[in-house]
Parts: C-alpha cells; structure tokens; sequence
C-alpha cells in the first residue's frame, strides 16, 4: 500500500529539514532523507510467512559491492530483489530502496542479520517500512521548484 | 627394572671412593635396613633413643634462639666470629659418633667395584705377558701384524680407562634402600665374562704352553673389544634408557600443598624418588611450618557446639551418629568465620607490604653510605681527612646496624626468623658488597622464600628420608602408582601418570594458496 510520502527522522535524531540532502552519512550528523511509507502484509507459504523480497547491505558488509547506492561508503540495508506478483510488490516497494525504518526499528545502523530478523519476525503479520529512493528526492525538488 | 647407583647421603667422604659404580655391596644395605636401633643417616627408618631431639638440621627450631638482635645490635667487633657454641659442639660430637662406623662399610663397595674393574683392565696384559715370561723361547715370532694389535690393543685399553673414569668414578650422591638391580647385573656380567676368558686361557694356551702367539694376541684383543661392548651395555642401561620421558610425575607436598609436575623415563621407584628429591630441593619453596594454619581464634569459635543428648533407652553408644550430628548443625549454623579469615588475610597482607616498605627504603639508605674505593683517587683520600679502608666484612658490619630493625621485622611478620639469622644476615650483606650488588639484589634472598637448597647447611650428615610405597621399591614407575617421601615433620606424595601417546599428522600448506578477498555482500532473501 502506498502511503503519502513523508519526510523522514531516521537514526536517532529528529530533525526536519526543508532541504533534502543526499542518502550519504556523515558521521555525527542527522541523516535526512524523503521516504515512503510502506505496508506489506506477509504472506504465509507453508510454514514461513514470507514478504517477497531480498535485502543485502549491513554495518559488517562490504559497502563498495552494493550496486544500488549512490555513495559506496553507506552501510545501510537495501533491497535487491522484488518478487514479482509478491507482498512487497503489491505494496508499492521497488528494487533500490534503501529500507530506513522497519516497525519503528533503525537500520540504518544494523547488520545484515539484525535486520534480516527484524524482518522475519514470526509474531507481526504486516512490516510497515520506511524506505527512500534516488526519485523520491527528485520528485520532492522538482514538486518544490 | 631398576638401575642406578645408590647414592649415599655423605657426599664429603665419598668424593675418594673411586670405585665404578658397577659395585656395590647391596647385601649389607638390605640387611641393615632389618636392623633398627641405629640412627644412620641414609634411608632407612631410625629410631631414636627417647630424649635424643629428632629435629636435624632441616627441620625448623622453635622460638629459643635470640630473636631481638634487631633492637640490640650495635657495630659488631670480630671476636664473635671464632666461638664455638655449646650447640655447635654438641652437634658436631653427634655428627661424628654417627659416622664413623659407618666408613669402613661404604667403602667396601666401591673398593670392590675398583678392583673387579682393574681386573678386568689388567687381564689383557697379562695374557700378553704371561707367555712372554713363561716360555719365550718357544713361541713363534710374530711381526708386523702382532705389533699392529698391540698398537689397537693399547689404544682400546685406553678408551676403556678414560670411559670408566669418566661413567662410574663419581661420588655417590644417595643411599636407596634396595638393590639396584641392574648395576648388579652387570657386575655379574663382567665377573663371568672375565672368569670365563681365564678358564679358557688357564686350559688351552697355559696348560699345553700354546705357542701361536698371535692368536694369543688376537686372544686378548676380543677380550679387549668384548669389555667395550659390555661397557657399552652398561652405558645404555645405567645411562641413556631414563633420559626419555615417559611418565609425568606429579609432587605434592602434604602439608601446604606446594605442588609440581616433572617428566621423567623408565626408573624404578627408589631411583625416581631420588630424582624427585633433587629437583624438590631446587624447585619447592622451602617448607615453613609457620605459615600453615588458620589462626586459633578463627577455627575455634566452631567448637563451641551442641552438646547431643540421645533419648533411646536402647542406645548403643553410637558415637558416630552423634558426632554426624553435631557436624551437620555446626555447618547449618550461620558462621562468619570465613570473614574474620579474610579481614585477617587482607591485615596480614597489608602489614607485609608496610614492612617492607620500610624495609626497602632502609637498605637503600644503608647501601649509600659506602662505596668502592677506586684506585684512582688517591689524591682525594690523602687531601682529606683520611677514611678509613675497610674490607668487605667490616663494611658490612658497619651499614648493618641502620637497617638491622627494619629487618628483623619484616622477618618476623613473614615468619622467615629461623632461617636467618644475624650472622647469615652479615655474610650476605659482606658478599652482596663484594660483587657490587644493588639493594633489591641484597633483598632478594629475603623477599620471596627461596628453594630449601639455599637455606641447606653444609654436613656430612646428609638428609634422611623415607620413601613409603605399596609396591617394592625396586619396580618400574607405571600408571596410577603412589608414593610417598617422608621427612619428620612433612610429605611429599608424588602419583605417577604416563605421558599421552602422541599422534601427530602432517598438513601441507602451500605458500601459495595464502589469498585474500574482500567480503562480499550478502543477499537474504525475506
């Protein structure tokens, strides 16, 4: 489901800003970034409630291998994969994203098997994402100009 | 199994016995060990006359001995140097009364091992010899080839001598209670060896005046090479078969518990027991009685129980259950003994260190007052007022009495007074200056407590101890086997584990294949 876009707090800081910068992250300062609210719905294949889609990226990874970021030094989680006709497909995720937020949790900061558990957890039936993309940002300035 | 020498405890009288150490008379020493009654000195259990003190020399003294020559010691003069105490005779009247019988005994074996050894060494000759004196005439002439066997046969005889000087003549260094079985063996081996060449030479070249005389020559030259090979027996056996480690010895001392492990080979028993005694009185620090115990006042206050009362009409007096009783409500009890064992501990420890803060800080003071007089300056000595030169004992003597206090109470707080007395104190200090020693190389000695050979006194009465097993002593070491040495006053219980048995493989590394990536990134699906 598509939510309204929204501008984002991800990290720990809360800062709202008027001017979106770009997705790299310089230490010690509050990362801003325009984000998409996503809610998929997991869908149960047997025994495993799957979302449909496949994440790479995490603080012990190798950042310079990660085809979809613009800045190689960023650590954060990206989505590499979609199934098509899948959960996060329907919901409007796209391959590319950078997943920011999952349920209210960080990953921006997070290894790749945290996240990968924040995503599977067995109790939650729907993950609400926040994920941003280079064309969010654009759309914003260009919405703005 | 069992090989080695005994080894007797008066190492000064028997640095002369040159007896090889094939010999020696084991007979006497396993008949003594059935006799009591006479305290001797070497391994066997004594019994001594009631009266008489059992303290030797190694175990502590009690508190009689002049304790406050920290407060009272003033610079000493050097009359005190060459008075013989009335201990000191007494000691030394017991030490000779103890020896003397002995003398002739110890030495009758390796008097006996020399001479089967000269024997053996002189046969050769004389087989060269006898024919020559006895019918010269009528031997043949031998020439070259009789003149090239004499050149090997001195030089064999040669390495002979220089071989059993350098293996057997040593001094004994211990007694054993047994035989030492395969010393004996070899001794028996030679005599029938030698026994053997006599008789034949006695029948076949003396009696009919055998007149090849190379043969005799030949002869005596297999003699000559049989005696090296048996030597070289007797090297392999006594020597080189314990020198591989094959069982892991572990020693602990009964009373306090000071422990360590030591890799030896295949020995019997009474031979390991002697290895292990060298290296204890290397290893262990020395045994001070006075640390040992929990202080009265701690362990007493758990004595103060219950007094168990039993109802039954019919009870047969079961002390056992009583006392079971009394233990399991002692220990149900809430006790905080453990606590005043701490707070002690930690008032003892940090009394210590006060102490030798002290300690410390005076000796260095101490060690600046003096110093050496180079041979250099004389300009200076004889510009001013003129020192006084004195040698290492009088310098001692005089920077001793500044730290003479705060010695002895860093010594009694640690319980280390009986072993250092004020004059081994002062020799010490006379050696330290002599070799240019630094204050904490002085301090050393006192410091930590040292292995028990530092605090040995030198007497030819030797250590006594008693080595109590289960098994003969003379069998081999094998697993699970226990013993123990006993002293007067404390144990060393020693257990005997085998080594593991060792399976090593072999992996080849190429020096190649060392490569590196980065790490990939890693996709999971969710």
């Amino acid at each position: 489901m598509k939510g309204p876009l929204s501008y984002l707090q991800p990290g720990r800081n809360t800062k709202v800003s008027d001017q979106s910068e770009t997705m790299s992250f310089i230490p010690g300062q509050p990362v801003t970034a325009v984000v998409q609210r996503i809610e998929i719905r997991k869908l149960r294949q047997g025994e495993h409630l799957i979302l449909g889609f496949s994440i790479g990226g995490g603080i012990d990874q190798d950042p310079g291998q990660n085809p979809f970021s613009e800045d190689k030094s960023d650590k954060g989680i990206y989505v590499t994969r979609v199934t098509p006709e899948g959960p996060a497909e329907v919901a409007g995720l796209m391959m590319g994203d950078k997943v920011m937020q999952v349920n209210g949790w960080d990953m921006t900061m997070v290894t790749h098997d945290q996240a990968r558990k924040r995503l599977t957890k067995k109790n939650e039936d729907v993950v609400r994402l926040l994920v941003t993309r280079k064309s969010l940002e654009q759309a914003v300035k260009h919405s703005m100009m | 199994m069992d090989n080695e020498s005994q080894y007797s405890g008066y190492s000064y009288k028997s640095s002369h016995s040159r007896g090889s150490r094939k010999h020696r008379d084991r007979r006497d020493r396993h008949r003594s060990k059935s006799r009591d009654g006479s305290s001797r000195g070497d391994k066997s259990v004594t019994i001594q006359a009631p009266g008489e003190s059992l303290l030797d020399a190694e175990s502590t003294r009690g508190d009689d001995r002049d304790d406050n020559w920290g407060e009272t010691t003033t610079v000493v003069t050097g009359t005190s140097e060459h008075s013989v105490s009335n201990e000191d005779l007494t000691r030394v009247s017991k030490e000779l009364e103890e020896t003397s019988p002995l003398e002739c005994k110890r030495f009758l074996g390796p008097v006996l091992g020399g001479c089967l050894g000269l024997f053996a060494l002189f046969t050769p000759l004389a087989f060269l010899v006898l024919p020559q004196l006895l019918w010269r005439e009528a031997l043949e002439p031998c020439g070259t080839p009789c003149e090239g066997l004499y050149v090997s046969l001195a030089f064999k005889l040669l390495v002979l001598l220089i071989s059993s000087w350098a293996l057997f003549l040593r001094p004994p260094r211990a007694t054993l209670p047994r035989f030492f079985i395969f010393r004996c063996l070899l001794m028996v081996l030679v005599f029938l060896f030698v026994a053997s060449y006599w008789l034949f030479y006695g029948v076949r070249v003396l009696e009919p005046r055998e007149r090849d005389y190379r043969g005799i020559v030949e002869y005596a030259a297999s003699l000559v090479d049989a005696l090296l090979f048996i030597q070289y027996l007797a090297l392999v056996l006594l020597e080189v078969r314990h020198l591989q480690p094959a069982f892991c010895l572990k020693v602990v001392r009964a009373t306090d518990g000071a422990s360590r492990f030591y890799n030896v080979g295949h020995l019997s028993i009474q031979r390991a027991a002697v290895w292990v005694l060298d290296q204890y009185y290397r290893d262990f620090p020395v045994y001070n009685p006075a640390l040992l115990n929990l202080p009265k006042s701690i362990l007493s206050k758990k004595m103060s129980g219950f007094k168990v009362y039993s109802l039954d009409e019919n009870s047969t007096n079961n002390s056992t259950s009583q006392s079971r009783a009394m233990i399991a409500a002692a220990a149900r009890r809430r006790d905080n003994s453990h606590n005043e064992y701490y707070y002690e501990e930690a008032e003892m420890d940090r009394r210590c260190r006060k102490r030798k803060a002290r300690l410390v800080v005076a000796v260095e003071e101490a060690f600046t007052h003096i110093k050496r007089l180079q041979d250099d300056d004389p300009a200076a000595s004889s510009h001013k007022h003129p020192r006084a030169v004195m040698d290492p004992r009088e310098a001692a003597q005089a920077i001793f009495a500044p730290m003479a206090r705060a010695m002895q109470k860093y010594l009694r707080t640690t319980r280390q007074q009986p072993y250092h007395s004020m004059e081994s104190i002062l020799t010490h200090l006379q050696f330290c200056i002599t070799h240019n020693m630094t204050p904490k190389a002085f301090l050393e000695r006192y410091v930590s407590p040292g292995p028990t050979m530092q605090y040995q006194r030198e007497n030819g009465r030797g250590r006594q101890w008693t080595l109590v097993s289960e098994e003969p002593v003379t069998s081999a070491l094998r697993q699970g086997l226990v013993f123990s040495l006993r002293r007067l006053d404390f144990s060393l219980v020693v257990t005997v584990q085998p080594l593991p048995f060792l399976r090593i493989g072999e992996e080849f590394i190429d020096p190649k294949s060392h490569k590196f990536v980065m790490r990939l990134q890693s996709e999971t699906s969710v």
